[in-house]
């Protein structure tokens, strides 16, 4: 990914998402927090359930109303839109695959009607003709065969479902995709090719993404930068390959320490890394700080020299 | 019992479930050994049998569940055997289980403590009181915070890790000699996950109890298990040591399932996966099952099921690809890369047991 001429597709700004504001169990389940994704690359987006991840997602593609912040999609911010045509390309624009391969596609529906549903609501087939061709060309693109068109969810595997997932988020022509833990469900022999597709159709189609999981090895394999999220907030956000060799916050390293790793040898030696979530909270005022370039870190005032020390040790910046 | 070592000895095993389609064919002659004290995971993907075999283990088996054959020998008896009432008193006693989801095994309206105690009361005709004092012992044990005023409350004050905490409370309050981890970590954290196991480990040399793992994992198994068998498609397919399942697998479909996992330095445009989907088990096909996914596959995978082959006294693996006739094949890269630093172990081990003279058989060799 080449960042010096990179143009941003997505602005998350002092985002804010509150649950029953105002009474008692009032949820902070995003906290102010701020980023940008850029086009063609894949942001990843980790943290553990709580963290404010599916939050965030859902959020972006506007299936809440913010409680404060801006989203700005190609410059527009996604809050202004008031035509129902703007709506209507701003959800042709960005689409969304789901976690669930089961819960996610009507019982009742054939695999045409599911895949094509975008199609007939966007008007972007010319004649029945060519909403067919379109199906089969999707279902082919996703690995499934043009037979399997007329069939029900039902008689496909969790795999093949996810396939259906993804052809009906194509079906659209989108220039961004959420991915919502979209493996998360599958067999791990099975996972590999979802991811595999996945990345495929990203270089034929110049896609972006943004892929929520708590799988931190998968994660890494797909995306190019990583957004670490714990308690609502952003805490550390780099290239995928530098946060996971050299982690700067605590909490990144105590998450990354904790992923079992397909190695008896190096699980034998392995050492945890506890974190304690209480040194969020002591009061301090925290922000996004470019520690190192391209690697944010949240860190009060008073912080930022530590974590430009462990900057320096980790050679992550010169002087 | 075959070795005195064993604590369970599953022999020949087959069940089938009747459905309206057919008999799906769901275990399909599995064989393996307990030993005392050691952690067993069985891997394989879903529908591979790998939670039928427990199931069966247990006599938690649905009512179209068709035990055709095999034997469950336990202390000298065969579980297959048992009546409903003598299961009764074996299960939560003997052999206990830790189910995969912590938020649907424990029962919303009944405080913990109780449901902690209950198998005291029982299994062992234990009074209220005795019972709940043990209940509170086992709740520090497993290291839940503020055991004592917490004995009252009621499974939706607790999180996911905590509950999975109280699951595994109950299952070792009898001192279980077998317990049995059905996917016990799958639905929680990575951070929790790991004070999950963490805690198994300690516990399982506290109490010395004998471990069936389930799980899909590999990294899981990697930290857990001393053996592994690999299920795929109601069979098991290869089984070791963990070393030698990791660093020295001989069954594509493990070569497959090692590499098809990312790991934290792996990189590159595609991650090698194995292709299709696993067979249907209504209709098994002939030959070795795995043989329309492998690429390895010879022309005989498809007619004749390949036996298992010895590859060392703990290692075995069904695939024809050991036979003496086979041809040589080149496992995928990061199997080579496994297999290499294997050899480099074994090698650091014989150079350390020429300087040191013959030393006691190695721990994993066991």
């Amino acid at each position: 990914m080449d960042y010096e001429n990179a143009e941003k597709i997505l602005e998350v700004k002092h985002l804010k998402q509150y649950f029953n504001v105002g009474k008692s169990d009032e949820v902070h389940a995003v906290d102010d927090i701020s980023f940008d994704i850029y086009k063609g690359e894949t942001f990843g987006l980790v943290g553990e359930s709580g963290s404010g991840k599916t939050t965030t997602g859902r959020a972006i593609i506007h299936l809440y109303e913010p409680t404060s912040g801006e989203i700005l999609f190609d410059g527009k911010n996604v809050d202004s839109f008031t035509s129902k045509q703007e709506k209507r390309d701003f959800r042709q624009e960005m689409q969304m695959i789901f976690q669930d391969p089961y819960a996610s596609l009507n019982p009742r529906m054939k695999v045409k009607d599911i895949v094509a549903e975008g199609i007939d609501i966007n008007h972007l087939a010319k004649d029945d003709d060519d909403r067919t061709k379109q199906v089969e060309d999707l279902l082919e693109t996703v690995g499934l065969n043009k037979d399997h068109s007329s069939r029900y969810p039902h008689e496909f595997s969790g795999g093949q479902r996810q396939r259906i997932g993804i052809a009906r988020a194509l079906a659209v022509k989108p220039k961004f995709v959420i991915a919502d833990e979209p493996i998360s469900a599958l067999d791990v022999s099975i996972q590999a090719q979802v991811v595999n597709l996945m990345k495929k159709l990203q270089r034929e189609q110049g896609l972006t993404y943004l892929f929520i999981a708590h799988d931190l090895s998968m994660v890494k394999y797909i995306s190019d930068r990583i957004g670490v999220m714990h308690y609502g907030r952003m805490l550390e956000i780099a290239d995928s390959d530098e946060i996971y060799a050299h982690p700067l916050h605590d909490y990144t390293k105590s998450l990354l320490s904790a992923v079992p790793v397909p190695d008896p040898e190096f699980e034998r030696a392995r050492q945890e890394i506890a974190y304690d979530g209480g040194q969020e909270n002591d009061g301090k005022e925290r922000h996004l700080v470019e520690i190192a370039p391209r690697h944010w870190v949240r860190a009060a005032d008073d912080e930022i020299d530590m974590y430009t020390q462990r900057a320096h040790e980790a050679s992550l910046i010169h002087d | 019992m075959d070795n005195e070592n064993n604590i369970l000895e599953v022999r020949n095993l087959q069940v089938n479930f009747k459905t309206y389609a057919g008999d799906v064919k769901a275990i399909r002659n599995v064989s393996f050994d307990l030993r005392k004290g050691e952690t067993l995971a069985i891997v394989g993907e879903s529908g591979s049998g790998k939670s039928v075999t427990t199931r069966t283990i247990m006599g938690l088996n649905a009512s179209n569940a068709d035990i055709a054959s095999g034997s469950i020998m336990y202390k000298g008896q065969d579980l297959l055997k048992k009546s409903e009432k003598e299961m009764e008193g074996i299960r939560g006693q003997d052999i206990a289980e830790i189910f995969q989801d912590p938020m649907t095994s424990l029962d919303p309206t009944m405080k913990i403590g109780r449901q902690i105690a209950e198998p005291l009361m029982v299994h062992k005709g234990m009074k209220k009181d005795k019972a709940w004092a043990q209940a509170l012992e086992m709740m520090k044990l497993v290291g839940i915070t503020d055991a004592e005023s917490r004995i009252n409350d009621y499974p939706h004050q607790f999180s996911g890790g905590m509950r999975q905490r109280i699951v595994i409370a109950i299952a070792l309050i009898n001192y279980p000699e077998v317990l049995i981890a059905d996917e016990p970590t799958t639905a929680l954290d990575v951070t929790i996950q790991a004070q999950i196991l963490n805690l198994m480990k300690e516990l399982q040399d506290k109490i010395s109890t004998s471990i069936i793992f389930i799980t899909h994992d590999l990294g899981v198994v990697a930290g857990m298990a001393d053996r592994v068998a690999v299920m795929y498609a109601g069979k098991i397919v290869e089984y070791g040591t963990v070393d030698e399942i990791f660093y020295n697998p001989k069954h594509p479909y493990t070569w497959g399932l090692l590499s098809s996992m990312p790991t934290l330095d792996s990189s590159g445009d595609e991650l090698p996966s194995i292709p299709g989907t696993p067979p249907d088990l209504l209709d098994p096909p002939t030959g070795d099952a795995f043989a329309a996914r492998n690429a390895y596959a010879l022309k005989i995978d498809t007619e004749q099921e390949p036996p298992f082959f010895k590859v060392s006294d703990t290692h075995y693996a069904a695939t024809w690809l050991l036979h003496p006739d086979a041809p040589k094949v080149t496992p995928p890269a990061q199997i080579v890369e496994r297999q290499e630093k294997y050899a480099k172990m074994q090698q650091a081990l014989a150079r350390a047991q020429q300087t040191t003279g013959p030393v006691e058989e190695e721990e994993e060799q066991q």
